[in-house]
């Protein structure tokens, strides 16, 4: 199932990728202790929740002194994509055991969902997901204890680290663009993501990139030799 | 804080990631259906990345991020491995964070 070369190759982007999560990790189980979060809650939370903009969302809202709804509200929105990932990831845990699909489901996040559909064949896709996400999983949890041990304030963008997601999303997104459709759809979710972020709340803009995907509806036409359609 | 919070949003969030991959995911599904779930990782991470770059909370703006993307974008035209791509994006913002 797992064949050597490839889950090298996972392992090691996997590491790349869980240093960010430990450092966020880090300050997520900070920011959850100054908000009166106990060192189990906030590692139990990550164990549980496992959906770093979501918990990041619920616990500044109570470090604000906000209600348990308005945190909840916006938490829920932002861990809302994580259905539409998983219908994008099924196909990776079609094939596996019952228990295995519910595990593997908790670990559907932005970072698992990159990583494997950047893959082309089915068994490399299978293979980074069970590498990747342990050491993620392991990483975001392992980093939100020590944080939340730790409690001094670290703040991951005097590192640049708030440039880590999108530049490894970059990475990510190359294999996407290939397509015409995938384009547009790419398009579309970068000008909903920002342009509506003004007048919407926070989680919702994403959730309207989502739509992009109806640039799948129609059937992408045979591609002619020289064909120019104005696309770059 | 409460624990009351905490399994409820952990219930609701694992509600989410099982009804799509498991759920919803676990059928044949029509081929229109397929061709758009195809497109989910194009639209879903162009648009992190792009909120994740120009935006903070809900202002728009320009900052030393977009130059650590404008060379990942690069790093990842010319092919680079993946963690070279990560350094050069973050360290060329700390850089610019360091001196502005």
């Amino acid at each position: 199932m797992f064949r050597a070369p490839d889950a090298r190759r996972f392992i090691s982007a996997s590491l790349v990728i869980g240093v960010a999560f430990i450092i966020f990790g880090m300050s997520f189980g900070v920011l959850a202790v100054t908000a009166n979060a106990s060192i189990a809650q906030a590692t139990v939370m990550s164990l549980l929740v496992f959906t770093g903009a979501s918990q990041m969302s619920a616990v500044s809202v109570f470090a604000s002194g906000g209600t348990a709804a308005s945190a909840l509200g916006g938490a829920v929105l932002l861990s809302g994509r994580n259905a539409v990932y998983g219908l994008a990831m099924s196909p990776v845990l079609r094939q596996s055991s019952l228990p295995a699909r519910l595990l593997g489901a908790q670990w559907v996040i932005d970072e698992t969902t990159a990583l494997v559909t950047a893959e082309d064949t089915e068994d490399a896709r299978r293979t980074a997901f069970w590498v990747s996400a342990p050491i993620l999983y392991a990483s975001w949890c392992g980093g939100t204890f020590i944080g939340a041990v730790i409690g001094s304030n670290i703040n991951p963008n005097d590192f640049g680290l708030d440039a880590a997601f999108p530049v490894m999303f970059i990475a990510m997104l190359a294999p996407h663009l290939r397509t015409t459709a995938g384009k547009r759809a790419a398009l579309f979710g970068a000008v909903a993501a920002v342009g509506l972020a003004p007048f919407m709340p926070i989680g919702l803009p994403i959730l309207i990139s989502a739509f992009g995907v109806l640039f799948g509806v129609a059937p992408a036409a045979p591609a002619p030799p020289n064909r120019s359609d104005g696309a770059p | 804080m409460t624990w009351g919070f905490i399994f409820l949003l952990a219930g609701i969030s694992y509600g989410f990631k099982f009804l799509g991959a498991v759920v919803i995911g676990q059928r044949a599904l029509p081929p229109v259906l397929e061709r758009c779930l195809l497109l989910i990782p194009a639209a879903l991470l162009a648009g992190l990345i792009a909120k994740d770059t120009f935006t903070v909370g809900q202002t728009i703006g320009i900052d030393a991020r977009a130059a650590g993307l404008a060379v990942a974008a690069l790093a990842t035209w010319k092919k680079l491995p993946f963690a070279v791509i990560i350094v050069l994006g973050v360290g060329t913002t700390a850089l610019i964070r360091l001196f502005a």
